[in-house]
């Protein structure tokens, strides 16, 4: 981390004419192969074992309720799970895109539609299910991603005390970080919107709630001006 | 032609750094900057940001051509989804002996399609590197990246294409 700290050994980075030598810390695999040497395309069919994600993930749940003050605690911390993997995923989908369609989201449908499919398509297999603009006129700066039944969700049962808590806030930190990555800071959050009625279609629905900052609908109302 | 690289990060601080020269027309892939002129590079680099900061807007291309000069120093830009932005400073060398030989080479005409385009797949090659760095799990948004196989890879598609 600290490359230029004074009064660090010389095992943190040494800096000699412009040249950086390599590092006695570095250490390389025994087979040879860094991250470099992997390639960065992956057939469509590869997918991931449910139950081996559902394991990992309920570990992370429960990582992320230790020691947390209440409910909202939780949710930030899983949303700050989540937010690299946005990040990176981000630019690694816009890498696979065809080199036509490889192009930055410049509007906020357009990050949205990225979301809804791309993203959605490479963690689910499947597009979102919904996406609106909040109808209410006082907030324009609202968009609503709708899943009928989250993945994520799918071995997690909330405990009636807790009903408030959405383990998909996960989801909405990928969200968050993708938006972020973009240009286009935002706050999301995971919300239950199953009423728990007898023979509901979709007791587990959940609405990703898309809350960007001010100035970024300030830039969005600029651009479609020019 | 000299070229002088960098990786700005998203709060416009530096993440890597690279000097290199041309490999064509029998070049040495040394950087012939002036000793004087070597640490100005990062100055005219950093001041590009702001013309890179109206353009990305513009059109979601994230190869955004020659932005920005300054004398005889020629500004390319790529900016990557995550907003961080790939820059090149190339510097053609003052008129030589053969011009005559060079001057349909890339390096003699730094805003030729030739040019561009050269720069273009530099870029893309880097980029593809970039996305596997930024892959590893270990790296966070705006870390510097002292990967000696990062530097090698860039090394070597400078000596590809520029």
């Amino acid at each position: 981390m600290a490359s230029s700290q004074p009064g660090k050994p010389p095992l943190a980075g040494q800096v000699a004419n412009g040249q950086r030598p390599l590092q006695p810390g570095l250490r390389y695999p025994s087979n040879g192969k860094t991250v470099y040497h992997r390639p960065l395309n992956r057939s469509r069919t590869q997918e991931l074992s449910q139950a081996s994600f559902a394991y990992l993930f309920g570990e992370m749940v429960s990582y992320a309720q230790k020691r947390v003050t209440g409910i909202q605690d939780l949710e930030k911390r899983l949303n700050a799970q989540g937010h690299p993997i946005g990040l990176k995923l981000l630019d690694l989908l816009l890498y696979r895109e065809a080199p036509r369609t490889q192009t930055r989201p410049l509007h906020i449908i357009a990050l949205l539609q990225f979301i809804t499919n791309v993203l959605w398509k490479h963690l689910f297999s499947r597009p979102a299910d919904n996406l609106e603009k909040s109808s209410n006129p006082e907030t324009p700066d609202e968009y609503m991603i709708s899943d009928n039944e989250p993945l994520v969700n799918q071995y997690i049962s909330v405990p009636k005390e807790m009903s408030q808590l959405n383990c998909a806030a996960f989801v909405a930190g990928i969200i968050e970080g993708v938006c972020d990555g973009s240009g286009f800071p935002a706050r999301v959050t995971a919300h239950s919107v199953g009423t728990g009625e007898e023979g509901e279609l979709w007791p587990g629905k959940t609405v990703f709630l898309v809350k960007f900052q001010p100035e970024v609908v300030e830039r969005e109302a600029y651009l479609s001006k020019s | 032609m000299s070229y002088y690289f960098a990786i700005i990060g998203t709060q416009d601080n530096p993440l890597f750094e690279y000097e290199f020269g041309t490999s064509k027309q029998g070049g040495d892939g040394i950087a012939r900057f002036a000793e004087q002129a070597r640490h100005m590079n990062q100055f005219i680099v950093h001041s590009s940001l702001d013309i890179v900061e109206e353009v990305q807007w513009g059109n979601g291309q994230m190869y955004l051509k020659c932005i920005d000069r300054f004398y005889q120093n020629y500004v390319s830009c790529w900016i990557t989804g995550g907003n961080v932005k790939f820059l090149l400073l190339h510097a053609p060398q003052p008129a030589s002996a053969n011009t005559s030989r060079s001057s349909t080479s890339i390096g003699a005409n730094p805003t030729s399609p030739q040019t561009e385009e050269a720069i273009k797949q530099f870029f893309t090659e880097v980029y593809e590197n970039w996305v596997k760095t930024i892959m590893s799990p270990f790296y966070q948004v705006n870390m510097e990246v002292r990967s000696p196989v990062f530097r090698s890879r860039v090394a070597a598609a400078g000596k590809k294409y520029l």
